[in-house]
């Protein structure tokens, strides 16, 4: 006799079965994961790291067992090397002092350890300067100076050159005129000018041993020599050749039709406050002639339009004696010609005729 | 002060020639005596050649006009009028606006002056013509540029634009400060 155990009993079974070791195996694979996750977190290594977290680097000096090597395969093994590596890394980074910037936590990274070779060869030393090519050669050594210098007058410490220094001649207030000099001499003025002069010296020489230090060229006067040179190097050339004489260029001859240079110097040149009014106003009549000469003295549209209202004014006329010939044949008021004118751009004076002002037909 | 360039000349009496045209020469060459043109500070002034004189006694920084103001040159040279000039413009003018009393006070507040406001406009302007405005008792309130042509005007509904407006007398109570 067959008995059919009811399958759902047979479930029952099997499933409080199930229940009953899945728990079980639940709670063994949490322990498993758990394991795993910690093994994930924490790595064993026999020797530490060095770590340079400033440039994101961890020097690995554990000794690669070749049998390792070999036994896995290689791909595996190198993975696993480099999570491990990089999990150390990341543990370290997580160490650092966090913040947390719009959401987002951020370590700050300390400072490089490690010293990056450099990316552009060093610099060439700079030429020594003429003085101090002087110095070398005589053998003079730079002696110390003190910041500050005793002012008798002021009484008090100041700097040895600069704003406020001491002992500066240009701001004295008496000035004795020496026996030798001219007495309608400005003793201030000279003092002043000396003073520009001195800067203006020094200036040039420190801006020649630059030049000098990168090699760029410098002209005495003028121009420097190029090979090709454009239209305005080519006249500043030439300028720069016809003054060249013992007179300034006052007695060049000019080619016939060569003008004079207008702005030879940097300073714009005008017309005097009072001069000659009568040249004046000949040039400002010339000027208005000659603008005057430039428009057009008859205006294209204005001609045209003449042209269109007479024909217009030829037709009604030519219209109206014939409708008053046969009246009433065509009482049309076609002839009226009360159409819109065209662009209707009145002239100005001259050329054409008189306008009447009469809108013409198109 | 300065005399003007050619150029800077140039400029200016193109652009007085839009609103007096050739009537320019009765302005440089005048019978009266002799009348000049100068540039103080990037502004055109005209005097005669006494007061000329009389100016180059102060510095340039304590000068603040001399004779009449016509106008300013921009820092890129474009001359631009001045209301001060109106005087000068008024009896040459040769194409001219009358203005209506009731858009009379519109106009002296800045605005344009509207096909509803205009009384009379010479025959053939142009369009784009530089004009000057007047009120119907034939004072002279200002000047404009015509923005359409007489023809036009005729055909054209009231509330449009007529004469820009670019300078009106009015400007001399508004713009105290920045008028010399």
């Amino acid at each position: 006799m067959l008995m059919f155990v009811p399958a759902s009993h047979v479930l029952r079974c099997e499933l409080t079965n199930m229940a009953a070791c899945s728990v079980e195996e639940l709670l063994a694979k949490a322990e498993e994961e758990e394991a795993e996750k910690l093994k994930s977190v924490s790595v064993q290594k026999e020797l530490d790291l060095e770590f340079d977290v400033g440039n994101l680097l961890a020097c690995d000096k554990n000794r690669i067992e070749s049998r390792d090597f070999r036994e896995q395969r290689k791909e595996d093994f190198l993975r696993a090397l480099a999570r491990d590596n990089t999990q150390l890394l990341i543990n370290e980074i997580w160490k650092l002092p966090t913040e947390r910037i719009a959401e987002v936590i951020v370590a700050k990274l300390p400072e490089q350890t490690t010293r990056l070779p450099r990316e552009k060869p060093p610099p060439k030393p700079r030429p020594p300067t003429r003085w101090e090519q002087f110095a070398k050669l005589k053998g003079i050594q730079k002696k110390k100076k003190t910041n500050l210098v005793w002012d008798e007058t002021a009484k008090e410490w100041r700097r040895r050159w600069g704003y406020k220094r001491a002992n500066d001649n240009t701001k004295d207030w008496l000035v004795e005129v020496p026996e030798t000099a001219d007495p309608n001499e400005d003793q201030f003025a000279k003092r002043t000018k000396a003073k520009k002069e001195r800067v203006a010296k020094n200036e040039l020489n420190r801006l020649k041993n630059i030049a000098r230090a990168q090699k760029i060229k410098t002209p005495g006067v003028g121009l420097l020599p190029k090979a090709q040179q454009s239209k305005d190097e080519l006249a500043k050339a030439v300028n720069v050749a016809k003054t060249s004489t013992a007179s300034v260029g006052r007695f060049q001859d000019r080619l016939p039709k060569e003008k004079p240079p207008k702005n030879s110097g940097k300073k714009r040149k005008f017309e005097p406050l009072i001069g000659d009014f009568s040249t004046e106003k000949q040039k400002q009549l010339e000027l208005l002639k000659l603008m005057g000469s430039k428009m057009p003295k008859l205006d294209i549209t204005k001609a045209v339009n003449t042209q269109m209202r007479e024909e217009d004014r030829e037709e009604a006329a030519a219209r109206r004696r014939k409708g008053a010939g046969g009246k009433g044949r065509k009482g049309s008021m076609a002839g009226r010609g009360k159409g819109k004118g065209g662009k209707g751009k009145g002239g100005k004076a001259g050329g054409g005729g008189k306008r009447r002002g009469k809108p013409g037909k198109r | 002060m300065r005399p003007l360039t050619d150029e800077e000349t140039k400029i200016m009496f193109e652009k007085l020639s839009k609103y007096i045209g050739e009537n320019i020469k009765l302005l440089v060459d005048r019978p009266d005596g002799t009348y000049c043109f100068r540039l103080h500070q990037d502004r055109v002034y005209y005097m005669s050649e006494k007061i000329l004189k009389l100016a180059t006694n102060f510095s340039r920084d304590k000068l603040i006009s001399v004779g009449t103001c016509f106008g300013k040159f921009s820092k890129t040279k474009k001359f631009r009028l001045h209301i001060t000039a109106l005087d000068f413009l008024a009896p040459y003018a040769k194409f001219k606006v009358w203005v209506k009393p009731g858009a009379e006070q519109s106009f002296l507040y800045g605005n344009h002056v509207l096909k509803s406001g205009l009384g009379r406009i010479t025959e053939n302007t142009m369009q784009y013509q530089g004009i000057v405005v007047y009120s119907m008792a034939d004072v002279p309130l200002g000047f404009g540029v015509a923005a359409k042509s007489t023809q036009e005007c005729r055909r054209v509904d009231p509330m449009s634009i007529v004469v820009f407006h670019q300078a009106d007398v009015g400007e001399f109570i508004r713009n105290e400060d920045t008028l010399t």
